[in-house]
């Protein structure tokens, strides 16, 4: 008897403690500063003025052998089931200048990592993240995005298509990520 | 239940290795595939075939059969004629058809769906977000009436391999019934539009997704899964038509108790008889990701009571990783409605190398064959993803015949002994080399673009490709929900340039008797009328009528987008007859437009890109139902 009183009384105690959990009561609203100055954007329209724009940086955007790798990576996650060689089938073209989610290599990491509602799966968590920004890296020389000096310089592909460094400049390429500063 | 989020959405397939194993992949529980490895009428038919006429019959049917002007089925009858009575527009006066009303669905992805009449309503799908629209004929212009709208997860557009399609709703005791591309099985009230039922029967994360028009058979609707190219198990499965319940599900690969094999099945040929052939033809474990789904046509014969359907490709493409004849992929089953008991099943491409599904229509005939004098014959005739029309005998499953329509390089022709198909060593895919030449190819000499049968000509008419490939295998990964193909591919023109052609087909003797080019694959289901037109549509928009007879051009309209729907025709409550039409391009072939691809990369999608760089030229997406009449 006196055992179910003490664990009784143990449970009321719990209780009483975490009834004295209480919404915590912010007297400062966040400083206006911390809103993100410069975000990478998907959009150029903005509310009022123009801010400037941030470009993200993917770790292996320059880099010849990381690029190779994602590509190595896009055919084994079989990215390229659904997008091909950049011509895409399932999934939108890489090849092409239109940009659904944004060319900006942090943009291209969150497509993979979040996916899109129609249809891209998302990625985050299922692989490194080292391994998303090889791919990332890859998926900018599609069309024409990544430096000329990290491109891979010829397709290792069945189809003969002439190499991305050489792709003809009459046909529609990305554009370059904006560097405002 | 769906585990998105937990880490064990990847499945492995570790008896798959050959070769070097992707560490990478092993750390995330990804495994990797690398690999090295009748309506007989008594008019007189053209004279030149009046002998094969006089056995043609339409099976399951009485002779004097009149048509109600309704179109309740894409197929328009269990037997998959696609043939109407209706005789208003004929031959004479085609040339005089204009449009009578238009309707717009707003979408511009492919519309392979066909419109459905019945009484004095016209119900419609529109491609993925599978909207079904009701149009009133009773009012000028057939306004609608009412729209039911599926939730319908858009995700599902990422496992659908060539484009997000739709084939149409069926009608059965006051319910519409179809499928929504996340894989969800609906029945829908045909007077007010309510929803009756709701039964998600396919799974997308597993690639699953769901295309093809059911089929509705004793109160059941017949439903089977797409994916092919997702490493998905094909199935069709059997929801009750009243509850929505399923009733049965038979697999294509696996154990015989989950292909619905018991004593019953009796196939024709030694090569499928054996205790659990489905799991025996295959590497330990490949059947559970080995394909053979069922996106396309179901026809059934009332008098044996026999369902019968195709099975798909087995996956993934590159075949050197599943040695084995791969059953119970491309080929054809016989089965009871009712039980969903397997009662025969015949193999179009054992160990299939190219993709050719076998999912083609089933045209159930009675046929008087050539040289078989008064002795008709129960057949089923297939013109064939592979290349050749087949005769099938429909009790049986023994190949009466097999005789080839287009170029064909992949294959030598059919053993008629043995039934199988003879092999072409010199065109075998695999991993490491490139194929080239092959025909035809991975959408086959005809893909599920539906064909007509006349029991007036004795003639079936066929809407189909003329294309060769490339096919270079590389490796194949299985991870669930994303595709699974291990195959680059280049297609092109077949011998003479033209990428496809409009046949007549007499399939008694086994011969083209007529044979119309065209610059791009008809894509379209064709319709035959005892008017003796015929018609389809082409993928730069026109809709065209044909004689039937001599396939003579007789009128052709430019609808607003390339046409790969399905032709029908129905008497309106004003006594006349009217055709029906999707226009709207896309499709497999028509995704370079639908869905905007890039031609500067010929293996988008699986190839077909290659083959279609021009299309952009000559049409813009854009669905819209187009509706004729004589004036």
């Amino acid at each position: 008897m006196r055992r179910l009183a003490t664990g009784l009384c143990a449970l009321a105690l719990t209780f009483a403690a975490l009834a004295c959990e209480r919404e915590e009561r912010r007297f400062q609203t966040l400083p206006a500063k911390s809103a993100r100055a410069q975000p990478v954007r998907l959009t150029t329209l903005q509310p009022g003025q123009s801010l400037p724009a941030r470009s993200g940086h993917g770790p292996y955007d320059e880099n010849a052998w990381a690029i190779s790798e994602g590509e190595r990576l896009f055919n084994q996650y079989n990215c390229s089931g659904c997008h091909f060689h950049g011509g895409g089938g399932i999934g939108p073209p890489l090849m092409d200048a239109k940009w659904i989610y944004g060319s900006d290599p942090q943009n291209i990491y969150d497509t993979i990592v979040e996916g899109r509602p129609n249809g891209m799966p998302s990625y985050g968590g299922h692989v490194p993240d080292d391994q998303i920004w090889k791919i990332e890296a890859y998926v900018r020389t599609l069309s024409g995005l990544a430096p000329k000096a990290a491109e891979p310089d010829r397709s290792d592909q069945m189809e003969a298509r002439r190499s991305e460094q050489a792709t003809s400049p009459a046909a529609p390429r990305g554009q370059k990520a904006e560097h405002p500063q | 239940m769906r585990d998105t989020a937990s880490g064990h959405r990847w499945e492995g397939s570790e008896q798959f290795y050959r070769g070097a194993i992707l560490a990478l992949g092993l750390a995330l529980g990804l495994a990797g595939c690398r690999t090295r490895a009748s309506k007989e009428d008594g008019k007189p038919a053209a004279p030149a075939r009046s002998a094969a006429l006089a056995g043609a019959r339409v099976a399951g049917q009485p002779p004097a059969q009149q048509d109600d002007g309704q179109w309740l089925m894409p197929a328009k009858d269990y037997a998959s004629t696609r043939y109407s009575a209706l005789a208003q527009i004929n031959t004479a006066n085609v040339a005089q058809l204009k449009p009578a009303w238009t309707f717009s669905t707003g979408n511009v992805r492919g519309h392979e769906g066909a419109p459905l009449v019945v009484g004095s309503t016209m119900y419609v799908v529109t491609p993925f977000p599978n909207i079904l629209y009701a149009l009133d004929l009773t009012q000028p212009g057939a306004p609608l009436k009412w729209k039911y709208e599926p939730p319908v997860l858009p995700a599902a557009q990422g496992v659908a391999c060539c484009d997000v399609v739709n084939r149409g709703a069926a009608y059965d005791d006051g319910k519409i019934y179809y499928n929504t591309l996340d894989g969800q099985t609906v029945a829908v009230d045909a007077a007010a539009g309510g929803e009756v039922w709701r039964t998600m029967v396919a799974d997308i994360n597993k690639g699953e997704s769901i295309t093809m028009a059911p089929l509705v058979v004793k109160g059941k609707v017949l439903v089977g899964n797409s994916g092919g190219e997702f490493g998905v198990r094909g199935w069709l499965t059997a929801l009750d038509s009243g509850s929505g319940r399923i009733a049965w599900r038979a697999y294509s690969t696996g154990p015989d108790k989950d292909v619905l094999i018991g004593p019953r099945f009796k196939p024709f040929y030694p090569q499928d008889r054996g205790k659990d052939l489905g799991v025996s033809t295959w590497p330990p474990d490949a059947w559970k990701i080995g394909g053979g789904t069922m996106w396309g046509w179901i026809s059934y014969d009332p008098e044996l009571n026999l369902i019968y359907h195709g099975t798909a490709n087995p996956g993934p493409w590159n075949p050197d990783i599943r040695p084995g004849d791969n059953k119970w992929t491309a080929g054809i089953f016989a089965r009871d409605p009712d039980t969903g008991e397997a009662r025969w099943f015949y193999q179009w491409s054992p160990h299939d190398l190219y993709d050719y599904d076998g999912i083609n229509e089933n045209v159930l005939l009675d046929l008087e064959l050539q040289g078989q004098h008064g002795q008709r014959r129960k057949v089923l005739v297939r013109p064939e993803r592979n290349g050749y029309v087949y005769v099938l005998d429909r009790v049986t499953g023994e190949v009466l015949s097999a005789n080839p329509f287009v170029h064909v390089t992949s294959s030598r022709g059919v053993d008629l002994k043995t039934g199988r198909l003879i092999e072409a060593p010199d065109k075998k895919t695999g991993f490491g080399h490139i194929v080239r030449d092959v025909c035809p190819a991975a959408p086959g000499a005809k893909d599920w673009q539906p064909s007509a049968f006349s029991p007036r000509t004795g003639l079936l008419y066929m809407p189909h490709n003329n294309l060769c490939m490339d096919e270079e295998g590389v490796e194949a990964n299985y991870i669930a929900g994303t595709p699974f193909v291990g195959a680059n591919v280049r297609m092109y023109a077949g011998p003479g340039g033209n990428r496809g052609a409009f046949t007549a087909w007499d399939p008694a003797a086994g011969r083209a008797v007529w044979s119309v080019p065209e610059p791009f694959p008809a894509w379209s289901g064709a319709l035959v009328t005892a008017g003796d037109v015929v018609f389809y549509g082409t993928m730069e928009g026109w809709f065209k009528a044909l004689d039937a007879h001599t396939g003579k051009e007789l009128w052709k309209f430019k609808t607003g987008s390339g046409i790969i729907g399905q032709p029908i025709t129905y008497k309106g409550p004003d006594g006349k007859q009217y055709v029906a039409i999707f226009s709207g391009v896309g499709g497999w072939s028509g995704a370079i437009v639908a869905a905007g691809l890039d031609p500067r990369d010929g293996t988008a999608a699986l190839g077909f890109v290659n083959a279609m760089k021009d299309l952009p030229q000559k049409t813009t997406p854009g669905g819209m139902l187009y509706v004729f009449a004589l004036p």
